[in-house]
Formats: C-alpha cells, structure tokens, sequence
C-alpha cells in the first residue's frame, strides 16, 4: 500500500536512463604513472620534467640503499621482462576480442531493444485497426435486426398459413358431411320411389301395359310399312 | 567576485601550503568519516580507470605497483 502523503522524486536529478560509460578511461603514461602528473609538471619542468624526477629518484634509493639489489631483483626484473613482453605481443589482441565481446553483448540488447520496440508498434497498429472496426458496428446491429425481423416474419407466415390450413381442412369436413347426407338421402329417396312403384305396379297393370305396348308396336310397324 | 570557499570545503589541490595543518584538523577522523572517504576514493579511481567501455592497461597495473611498493615498505626491515 502507497501512502500518498509522502512526496516522491523530489530532487531534480533522476538518472534514467543512465548516462553513457565514457569511451576511454584516464590516459596512463608507460602503464604506470597518470598523465595528469605529467601535465602538473609540464609548466614548471616542460616535456622532460617527470623523466630527471623519476631518474633523479631511482638514483637516490639505489645510493641509499632504500631499495636494495640482491636476488630478488634479477628475479623481478626476469618476470617483469616476461610480462612486458607478452603484453607487448599479445596485446592487441586480447583487446580485439574482449571489444568483439562487447560488441556482441550490446547487439544482444539492442536487438532486444528494437524487437521490443517493433512488437509494440505492431500492437498499435492493430490497435488502430481494432478501433476502426468498431465504427462498423452500426452496419452489424443493422444486419442482425434485419435477421432477426426475418426469421419473426417468416415464423408468423407459416403460422398464418398453418392456421389457414386447419381452418380449410375443418371446413372442408363440414361440407364433405353436408354432401355426404345430401347423397345418401338422395339415393335413398330413389330407392324408396322405385320400390313403391314396383310394388305398386300390379298383375292386372303389368298385362294391360304390355298388351298396349304390343299394339303400339304393331302401329309402328304397320306405319313403317306403309312408308317404305 | 567569487564567492568565498570555506576552509572546510576546499579540495587539497587548491589549499595554501600554511593552511595545511588546519585543513588537515578539519577532516573528518570519525569511523563513518573513513570508510565514506575511502568509498568516495575507490569510486573515484573505479569510475575513471575501470568503469569504462575500453580499459586499458594502466588500470590494474596502477593497483598492482602501489601493492608492491606497499609490500616492501612494509618487509623492508626484514631483507
């Protein structure tokens, strides 16, 4: 939990990012002696100043055997001639590969840097995208309120023509019932008049009519013989 | 007209020769006083000869030499 009463960054100075490392450390003359005593002495002394001091002091401790010659001196100066020249030597090289070594640390990082860098303007790029698309959304609500408008009409017709259907096929019923007996008693009433009429029809009435028929047939055929 | 410099926060290189003693007197000898003095001397010499993109030589060699000479101040008595 932040407790906002306290002020932050208060002094001005913030060091980030951090400053660059300088490219070259402080200059050493002969791997030993700061170039700055050399310009401290230059004034007074000019170029050879530092070099008569130097002699002038290796003279003063060899005479009062303040520095004394004995074996470890031949072996110190053996290891230092060693030293010198392996360093002569090998030198530059060593320099060239620990340079090659940074160098692959900073392309390391700046690759990081940069990739970081691309991702994330690849993200704003679809960002920006992502936020046209959103103007569009009027036209998807439009087209799915027309869908769904659709799909309401098309359910109500199909209600409409089923209902329609039922009702026909009811009434349908109806007037197949009304034929139906209409028929029956039709028949029926032939029926029941043919009957009576044949029954009606007695012995007496069946000779007369057909004795009838045969004088009528007679007349014909006289008729026809007198025409042709 | 430059402002006047108190004794206290002159650095060595700018203090009169007379002035020594008491400049001298004036540090600070309490046991935070050393270490922060020795700190501000290590980050000092670190950050010029060491802490650089490229080093040279004379930044261990300096330290090397200063450790031999120190050694044989310190076994003189015994050669």
């Amino acid at each position: 939990v932040l407790h906002c009463t306290r002020q932050l960054h208060t002094t001005q100075q913030s060091l980030a990012p951090l400053p660059p490392l300088p490219e070259k450390g402080g200059e050493v003359r002969h791997g030993l002696i700061p170039e700055e005593f050399f310009q401290f002495l230059y004034p007074k002394t000019g170029v050879t100043g530092p070099y008569m001091l130097g002699t002038g002091l290796v003279l003063y401790l060899l005479s009062k055997e303040i520095y004394v010659i004995n074996h470890e001196t031949v072996a110190a100066a053996c290891i230092l001639s060693v030293i010198i020249y392996g360093i002569k030597r090998f030198g530059p090289d060593v320099a060239a590969f620990a340079d090659k070594l940074n160098e692959e640390k900073m392309a390391k990082a700046l690759a990081v840097k940069n990739e970081a860098i691309e991702g994330l303007q690849a993200a704003i790029e679809e960002e920006k995208k992502e936020q046209w698309r959103v103007e569009g959304r009027s036209y998807l609500f439009d087209a799915k309120r027309n869908n769904v408008a659709m799909l309401l009409e098309a359910n109500y017709r199909e209600r409409l023509m089923m209902v329609y259907n039922e009702v026909k096929k009811r009434l349908d019923y109806q007037v197949a019932m009304q034929t139906l007996k209409r028929q029956k008693e039709q028949d029926y009433m032939i029926q029941w008049v043919e009957k009576n009429v044949v029954q009606s029809i007695t012995p007496q009435q069946q000779k007369e009519s057909i004795a009838k028929c045969i004088l009528d047939l007679k007349a014909l055929s006289r008729g026809a013989h007198a025409a042709a | 007209l430059p402002a006047a410099v108190l004794l206290k926060d002159t650095k060595l290189m700018d203090v009169k020769l007379g002035q020594l003693p008491s400049w001298l007197a004036m540090r600070d000898f309490t046991p935070g006083g050393i270490v922060g003095a020795i700190q501000r001397g290590y980050n000092r010499y670190y950050n010029k000869y060491i802490n650089v993109k490229k080093g040279g030589l004379g930044g261990i060699s300096m330290v090397l030499a200063g450790y031999v000479v120190l050694s044989y101040v310190w076994s003189y008595s015994h050669i």
